[in-house]
C-alpha cells in the first residue's frame, strides 16, 4: 500500500519550468531580509572593525567577508525546499540561478541604498556605525557611484551562485563549498594553526593574512579531495557507524572515545600557550555545561541560576586556601595553602556547594516549568549579591574580592593559572569523572525516574516516584559538579570577584547545553568546543579573537538559527529529538510501516487512503 | 471478606461546585467494582482523590485500615494504589519497555551508590526491573514485546497505549488497580478481549480492581458490584440487574419522563 502511493505522488510537480518562472513572491521576501540582515551587519560595525584583519593578502579583508557570505547562503536557500519522504524534488534549473542572482541583487542593493543614506544623512548620534569609515568601505574607496554599482553587482553574483549550487553537477558543489570553507577557515584560524604546528607559517604573510598563491594551492587541494570523492567517503562512514547496532558498534563507541582521550592528552602537549589556554577555558565550560546537562537535559528542571553554584564552588575554595580571604574568618577555618591542601579544600568545597544545593533546592523543587525557572534565576541573582554586599565583606571582600589564591598543588603535580595545560588536564579528568556520572546516572532506575518527571511530572508522582526528591537529587548533583569547575576556575585566575558570576555565565552555560543537544553528553562537548572553544566564553577570549565584540551577538542569532532549524542541537539526543520533531517521526515511521494500527480500524483506513489516493 | 479501600463521607467542593459529596464506598478484598455514571458525575474527581492528586475538603479514605488522607500520589502508590488515566498519559518519548520499567521505582531500591559503582545488587535489580516489565507486557499478547520493547510509546496504536497504561499501573505492583475508561476508544471485539483481561488481573494477577466505564456491556460481564454516582452523590449501588432497573439510576442516564402538555 504504501508503494502505490508513494508512486502517484512521484509524477506531481516534476514538471520543469522556464528559467524566470519562479517564486517572485519567496524572492522579494528573502531578499529583503538579506537587506536587512547586511545592513545590521554593516551598522554593528563589523565591516568596519574588522577591515583591518586581511584573511587573503591583498584580496579580502575579514570586514568584506562578514558582509559576504550571507548572500551565498540566502541565494542558496532560495531554492531550497522541504522533500517529504515519497516526494519527487523539483526539477532544478536555470530558475534557480535567476531567483538566487535576484535575492542577491535586492540584498545588495540594500547595502547600495544604505551606502547613499549614510553619505547624506547624518545619524551618527544613536547609530555609532554611521560613519565616514562606512562610506570609505562601502564604496571601496572609489566613489559613491561605483560603491552603489558594484554591492549589486556583489550581491548579484555571490546570490547566482548561491543558487548554482543547485545546478551544478556530480561533486561540484561539494567541491566549491569545500574549496571556499577550506580557504576562510585556514585563513580565520591564523593564530590557532599557528599555534599548533609553528611550521604552518609559511603559508601566511605578515600581516597575517594567507598568501594568494598558498590561498588558491588550498583551494585546488579542496576541489581535488572532492572530486575524487573524499568527502562522501567520510560521510558514508559516519552513517554507517550511526546506523550500526550491536557489539560491532560498542567496540567502534569504545574504540573512538578512546582516540579521542589520547589525542586530547596529546595535543595540549605539542601545541602553544594560546591553545592550551582555550582548551583549558573548554575543559571549565565542559565541566559546568555537564553538569547543568543533567538539571536540565536529564531531569527537565530549567535551571538559570546554575552560575550560583559555579561561584559557590569558586569562593568557598578560594576561603579554603588563601591567605587574602576576608578578616572576619574564625581562626578554626584553616588556610589550606600546603601540597595537597587544594585536595581536601576541594572535598570541602563539594560537599558545601551539595549543601548549598540542597539548601537553595528543597524550598524552590516543589515549583514546575516557568516558575522554577524564575526562581533559580533569582537564587543566582542573590548569591552573587551576597558576596558582592557589604554585610558579608568581612568574609569574602565585596567588590575587591579574594585574590592571591594559590595553584592547586597535588605535590608531585602543580596545576597553576600561568601553565594552562595543567589547568586543562585537572579539568579534563573531572570532566572524564562527570561524564562517567551522568553516563551511569542516565542508565540507571534514578535516570529513567528522571526522564519520567521531564516528561510528565504528574503522572510521575501518581506511578510512585517521589518527584521531589528526585528532581532535589538532580539539582544537588548539578551543584557539585559545578563546584567542581568553581574550584578549579579559583585555581587557574588565582583570584575571584562577584564579577566573574554575573547572570551572563548561567546563561552561556544553558546556551551550550541546548546548541550541543540537551541531553547528549557528545552534544555538550560539541557545544562547550564550538562555543567557548571558538567563539569565547563570557569573559574568555576564544579562536576567533577578532569577533570579541560581536561575540554575544553570534551567540544569539546561533541560538534563533538552532531553535528554527535544528531545536534539537548539533549532536542531538534520540528523544529530545523524537519529542521536537514528533510529527515527521510519526510520518517517518508510519511510511516504514513501524506505526501500529487497531486491526479493524487498519483495514477501513488503509482503503479509504488507497481509495483518495488512486482517483 | 475484608475491606482493602474504605471510604467514609468524602466531600470535594471546587469553589462552591460540590464535586463529591458524602461519599460512602467500600471495596472488599478481590473484588472488581465498576463505577458509572453520566459525565460530570465526579468518577474522575472520586479516582483523583483516592490517588492523592486532590485533596477531599472533609471525609476519610482509609486503604487496609490506614488514612491516605495528607499523602502525596507517590505515597499512595507506595501503599499499593496504581491507577490508569482517561486521556491515556504515557511518557511518550520513553521506549515501551521504559514505561513498564519506569513504573517499578517504588518497587525498588537501589540509589546512586549502585548505578555509579555497577554493583551486583544493582545488576541483579536492573534485570529483575526487566525481565518483569516483558513479563507484564507479554499479558496483552504479542502486540507490546518484540521489537516493540525498544520503540518509543508515541507511535503505539490508541488501543495499545490504553493496554500499555494498563500494563505500567500493574508494574507498580499494587493490591488495587483503578482503571479510568479502560476501553473508551476500542471497537467492540477489542474491548470484549480487554473485559476477559480484566478478568484474568484479578484472577492470575490477584489484584483488586475498581473500573470506571461508560460501557455497559463490560461493566455488566466483570463487576461484581455497581456504583452509580451523579453529581458528586451515590444514587445506587448493587449488582448490575439491581441498579440498572434502579429508577433514580434510569432518570440520571434518560432524564425525567417530560409531563405532557394537554
Amino acid at each position: 500500500m504504501n508503494t502505490e502511493i508513494t508512486d502517484s505522488v512521484h509524477t506531481v510537480d516534476t514538471v520543469s519550468k522556464g528559467a524566470f518562472d519562479v517564486d517572485w513572491r519567496k524572492i522579494g521576501r528573502l531578499g529583503g531580509i538579506l537587506a536587512i540582515g547586511l545592513v545590521f551587519i554593516a551598522l554593528v560595525g563589523m565591516p568596519v572593525g574588522l577591515d583591518g584583519r586581511l584573511l587573503i593578502d591583498p584580496i579580502l579583508s575579514l570586514g568584506y567577508l562578514s558582509l559576504l557570505w550571507l548572500p551565498l547562503i540566502v541565494g542558496y536557500s532560495v531554492g531550497r525546499e522541504v522533500v517529504l519522504e515519497g516526494m519527487a524534488e523539483t526539477k532544478k534549473g536555470a530558475r534557480d540561478v535567476v531567483a538566487g542572482a535576484a535575492v542577491g541583487g535586492l540584498g545588495g542593493l540594500g547595502l547600495s541604498v544604505l551606502l547613499v543614506l549614510v553619505d547624506n544623512l547624518d545619524l551618527r548620534d544613536p547609530l555609532v556605525n554611521w560613519s565616514p569609515q562606512l562610506v570609505e568601505f562601502l564604496s571601496f574607496g572609489s566613489g559613491l557611484a561605483f560603491g552603489f554599482a558594484a554591492w549589486i553587482v556583489i550581491g548579484v553574483a555571490i546570490g547566482g551562485v548561491g543558487g548554482l549550487l543547485h545546478v551544478l553537477p556530480g561533486r561540484g558543489a561539494t567541491a566549491f563549498v569545500g574549496a571556499v570553507l577550506t580557504v576562510m577557515l585556514v585563513a580565520i584560524f591564523e593564530s590557532f594553526l599557528t599555534d599548533v604546528v609553528d611550521q604552518l607559517e609559511f603559508l601566511y604573510d605578515n600581516t597575517g593574512g594567507l598568501k594568494v598563491v598558498w590561498a588558491v594551492v588550498l583551494a585546488v587541494l579542496a576541489v581535488a579531495v572532492a572530486l575524487s570523492g573524499g568527502f562522501e567517503k567520510v560521510s558514508a562512514s559516519r552513517t554507517a557507524y550511526q546506523t550500526r547496532t550491536g557489539p560491532g558498534k560498542a567496540r567502534q563507541t569504545s574504540m573512538l572515545v578512546g582516540i579521542a582521550f589520547v589525542a586530547l592528552i596529546v595535543i595540549p602537549m605539542v601545541t602553544g600557550k594560546v591553545t592550551q589556554e582555550l582548551l583549558a577555558n573548554v575543559g571549565i565550560f565542559l565541566l559546568l555545561a555537564l553538569g547543568l546537562n543533567i538539571v536540565v537535559g536529564l531531569a527537565g528542571i530549567l535551571d538559570l541560576g546554575y552560575v550560583a553554584f559555579f561561584a559557590v564552588g569558586g569562593y568557598t575554595s578560594a576561603v579554603l586556601t588563601s591567605p587574602n580571604r576576608g578578616p572576619q574568618w574564625p581562626s578554626w577555618v584553616p588556610t589550606l595553602d600546603g601540597p595537597g591542601g587544594w585536595a581536601i579544600a576541594l572535598v570541602v568545597t563539594v560537599l558545601f556547594a551539595s549543601l548549598v544545593g540542597l539548601c537553595i533546592g528543597a524550598p524552590v523543587i516543589r515549583m514546575r516549568g516557568d516558575y522554577l525557572a524564575i526562581v533559580t534565576l533569582g537564587f543566582g541573582e542573590i548569591i552573587r549579591l551576597l558576596f558582592l554586599s557589604d554585610w558579608l565583606g568581612g568574609y569574602f571582600n565585596g567588590s575587591q574580592g579574594i585574590t592571591k589564591i594559590p595553584s592547586a598543588d597535588f605535590g608531585t603535580f602543580e596545576v597553576k593559572g600561568t601553565d594552562p595545560r595543567s589547568v586543562f588536564y585537572l579539568a579534563l579528568a573531572f570532566a572524564a569523572l562527570s561524564i562517567y556520572v551522568s553516563w551511569r546516572l542516565e542508565r540507571s532506575r534514578i535516570g529513567r525516574a528522571w526522564m519520567a518527571v521531564r516528561e510528565d511530572e504528574s503522572v510521575a508522582e501518581a506511578m510512585g516516584i517521589n518527584t521531589v526528591n528526585l528532581k532535589l537529587m538532580a539539582f544537588v548533583v548539578g551543584a557539585a559538579l559545578a563546584s567542581f569547575a568553581g574550584a578549579i576556575f579559583s585555581a587557574k585566575v588565582g583570584s575571584v570577584f562577584p564579577t566573574s558570576f554575573e547572570i551572563l555565565v548561567s546563561i552561556i552555560i544553558l546556551v551550550i547545553v541546548i546548541v550541543g543537544g540537551m541531553g547528549n553528553i557528545v552534544g555538550v562537548i560539541v557545544g562547550s568546543v564550538v562555543l567557548v572553544g571558538v567563539l569565547g566564553g563570557p569573559k574568555q577570549p576564544g579562536l576567533l579573537q577578532e569577533f570579541s565584540q560581536y561575540k554575544l551577538l553570534i551567540y544569539g542569532a546561533l541560538l534563533i538559527w538552532m531553535m528554527l532549524q535544528r531545536p534539537e542541537g548539533l549532536v542531538p539526543n534520540v528523544r529530545r529529538t523524537r519529542e521536537l520533531h514528533q510529527d515527521e517521526f510519526l510520518q517517518d515511521s508510519w511510511l516504514r510501516g513501524e506505526v501500529d494500527r487497531d486491526e479493524a480500524e487498519s483495514v477501513d483506513a488503509g482503503d479509504q487512503l488507497a481509495g483518495g489516493m488512486s482517483s | 471478606m475484608t475491606k482493602l479501600l474504605e471510604i467514609d463521607r468524602l466531600s470535594v467542593t471546587f469553589g462552591g461546585l460540590h464535586a463529591l459529596k458524602d461519599l460512602d464506598f467500600h471495596v472488599d478484598e478481590g473484588e472488581i467494582v465498576g463505577v458509572i455514571g453520566p459525565n460530570g458525575a465526579g468518577k474522575t474527581t472520586f479516582f483523583n482523590m483516592i490517588s492523592g492528586m486532590v485533596t477531599p475538603s472533609s471525609g476519610d479514605i482509609r486503604f487496609e485500615g490506614e488514612s491516605l488522607i495528607g499523602l502525596d500520589p507517590n505515597q499512595v502508590a507506595q501503599r499499593g494504589i496504581a491507577r490508569t488515566f482517561q486521556n491515556v498519559r504515557l511518557f511518550p518519548n520513553m521506549t515501551i519497555l521504559e514505561n513498564v520499567m519506569v513504573s517499578q521505582h517504588c518497587r525498588t531500591t537501589q540509589g546512586m551508590f549502585g548505578a555509579l559503582f555497577n554493583t551486583r545488587s544493582f545488576r541483579d535489580e536492573e534485570a529483575d526491573i526487566r525481565a518483569r516489565g516483558e513479563e507484564i507486557l507479554g499479558f496483552f499478547g504479542t502486540r507490546l514485546i518484540g521489537y516493540r520493547l525498544e520503540q518509543p510509546a508515541s507511535v503505539l496504536s490508541y488501543a495499545n497505549r490504553r493496554r500499555l497504561e494498563i500494563a505500567r499501573a500493574m508494574a507498580a505492583r499494587p493490591k488495587l488497580l483503578l482503571l479510568d475508561e479502560p476501553v473508551a476508544g476500542m471497537n467492540p471485539k477489542e474491548s470484549e478481549e480487554l473485559t476477559t483481561l480484566i478478568g484474568k488481573l484479578r484472577s492470575e494477577w490477584g489484584f483488586t480492581i475498581v473500573m470506571i466505564e461508560h460501557d455497559m456491556g463490560v461493566v455488566r460481564d466483570v463487576s461484581d458490584r455497581v456504583v452509580v454516582l451523579d453529581h458528586g452523590e451515590t444514587l445506587a449501588q448493587g449488582s448490575f440487574e439491581d441498579v440498572s432497573n434502579h429508577p433514580e439510576v434510569i432518570e440520571a442516564y434518560l432524564g425525567r419522563p417530560v409531563e405532557k402538555r394537554r
